[in-house]
């Protein structure tokens, strides 16, 4: 799932990791926007085999976003938002 | 007096202001750092567009709810950013969670405006990346400027999906289709009691006509077929349409959504006792128009307690409070509660227009196919489910939705069935051949999301 961004795109940018590999983000993105707009594709897979998720409600719900960030533990991807330097994991 | 309320959307928003003004300063809660529902939630810092541009027709009521909202912070005790997981009624407490905090809130009364999501039907290939709710879908645009995929379908029925294609295709992303399973002919049958409505059935009819104007694909009385993709997420869709012949069209994204269901947890777990609302085809928990539970304390307003829509959680959440206020012996207006009254009976005659406009396919979510991931949290496929309403199940049939949750971990997962409850009951009631209302709800626990476990503190 790769987000696009088609609105309001030029803000400041910041940096952030993705299992150590570096994301560009901007300011004011959540975690889901910064990973999925940066192209990561997906956020978790589902404990059952059946696959990569990336999100599906997006308001704090369905609980399908989650991933770990360092010194915070597990968060929802949607209600998070991505801050420089953030070290995160998939969920 | 101790008053506590739960949510910062346009009903939250109207009963503070109502509180405030009878010289009540409540706790006031919302999970959002800086409220307004998911309705006229607004971007974060730093995203710049302008009222017009991001509620549209909305977007005086948005800026008036705004504002309300931020003159009432400084007079109440605001808490954003914060989780309601638990309600004891016996005890009249709300527990809370807030970056890693634990808290108690003591309350003599309380109002819930808890709000909404989508309600979900799940159809072949629905928990692929790529896939969200018509909500999401709204939600990624509008506060974070961005859309799901570069060509985006639009599948399911209401109001909402042909107001997301409309803003999609106005950002700038290229709509493939907006396939509406809801028939022309329903919806015609429902245009006289829809002119009720004035301007909201107008602007449907706009968006409608305006994305005909574009030559955008549109459908109705379709059938889904299934949400194709490969390990980069989605790839088409595909569907039936309403004379059964099967149609395909190429995306890398979808958004999917029925109408929406309240988020009545909270309610659920202060006792409030729920019936099932035919016309909504929801669980509805139990108020009287004046927004009274049975239960001593417990106020609702707003969609968390029936969907309603913006327009009327504004005027439910300022009737709720008046309840709330003459109940604990304050002088209220009769004017101003008549008044609201009959605005509400009058919305409430419109909404069950719309809700047989754009009726829940019931039908749909019945004949899921026994292979199609119906639970998306614990991996659960509708055959499954099937399986233990049979009379030959090794555990008895499943006759009640909560045995069978006990039976298969449907809706047992972290969302505890928020997602896939409307459908997994369907489902149920088609197996056993009964009607949806007597198999029961999914009864709500705490916490009614899930909560970090802080680790033991080792002795000494």
């Amino acid at each position: 799932m790769k987000l696009v961004r088609l609105r309001d795109a030029s803000r400041p940018r910041i940096t952030l990791t993705l299992e150590g590999q570096p994301i560009e983000a901007q300011q004011g993105d959540t975690l889901l926007t910064a990973l999925l707009a940066a192209g990561a594709g997906h956020l978790r897979e589902s404990e059952f085999g059946d696959g990569p998720r990336a999100g599906f409600c997006l308001m704090g719900a369905c609980q399908d976003c989650w991933v770990v960030v360092e010194g915070m533990g597990r968060v929802r991807a949607c209600a998070t938002l991505a801050a420089q330097g953030m070290e995160v994991r998939r969920g | 007096m101790k008053v506590a309320v739960v949510g910062a959307g346009p009903a939250g928003v109207r009963a503070v202001e109502r509180l405030v003004a009878a010289g009540i300063s409540p706790v006031w809660i919302d999970e959002a750092p800086d409220g307004g529902g998911r309705i006229y939630q607004r971007p974060p810092a730093g995203l710049a567009r302008d009222a017009r541009t991001l509620y549209g027709f909305e977007a005086k009521r948005a800026t008036s709810v705004h504002e309300t909202l931020d003159a009432l912070k400084p007079k109440v005790d605001w808490r954003p950013e914060t989780l309601v997981w638990h309600i004891r009624p016996e005890a009249r407490t709300l527990n809370t969670l807030s970056r890693g905090r634990q808290a108690e809130v003591a309350y003599d009364a309380a109002i819930l405006c808890t709000g909404a999501m989508d309600r979900v039907i799940p159809v072949p290939g629905w928990t692929r990346p790529g896939v969200t709710t018509l909500g999401a879908a709204q939600i990624a645009l509008k506060t974070q400027g961005c859309g799901i995929g570069r060509r985006v379908a639009f599948l399911g029925t209401g109001p909402l999906l042909w107001l997301v294609a409309h803003q999609y295709a106005k950002a700038g992303a290229e709509v493939v289709a907006v396939l509406d399973t809801t028939s022309f002919a329903t919806k015609l049958r429902a245009a006289p009691g829809l002119m009720l409505g004035g301007m909201t059935f107008a602007k449907g009819l706009y968006y409608t006509a305006w994305l005909r104007r574009r030559g955008i694909h549109i459908a109705e009385g379709v059938t889904p077929i299934a949400i194709d993709g490969d390990d980069n997420g989605v790839t088409a869709i595909a569907w039936r349409d309403a004379a059964g012949r099967e149609h395909r069209a190429e995306c890398d994204a979808a958004g999917i959504g029925w109408g929406l269901k309240p988020e009545a947890q909270l309610a659920d777990l202060a006792r409030v006792p729920f019936r099932h609302d035919p016309v909504q085809a929801n669980w509805v928990p139990v108020r009287d128009e004046a927004g009274r539970t049975p239960v001593a304390g417990i106020y609702l307003a707003g969609d968390g307690a029936g969907i309603g829509g913006a327009e009327v959680a504004e005027i439910a959440g300022a009737r709720a409070a008046l309840t709330l206020l003459a109940d604990a012996g304050h002088r209220i207006d009769p004017i101003e509660t008549v008044t609201l009254d009959r605005r509400l009976a009058s919305q409430a005659r419109f909404r069950a227009a719309l809700e047989r406009a754009f009726p829940f396919p019931t039908h749909l979510a019945r004949s899921i196919a026994d292979d199609t991931l119906l639970c998306r949290c614990e991996g659960l496929r509708a055959g499954e489910l099937r399986a233990a309403a049979r009379a030959e199940a090794a555990t008895g049939p499943a006759t009640e939705v909560n045995r069978a949750k006990s039976f298969t971990r449907v809706g047992m997962g972290r969302c505890q069935g928020r997602v896939c409850g409307a459908a997994a009951a369907e489902v149920l009631a088609a197996e056993l051949g009964c009607d949806v209302a007597a198999i029961g709800r999914l009864r709500g626990q705490p916490p009614v999301k899930p909560i970090p476990i802080p680790a033991p503190v080792s002795a000494p």
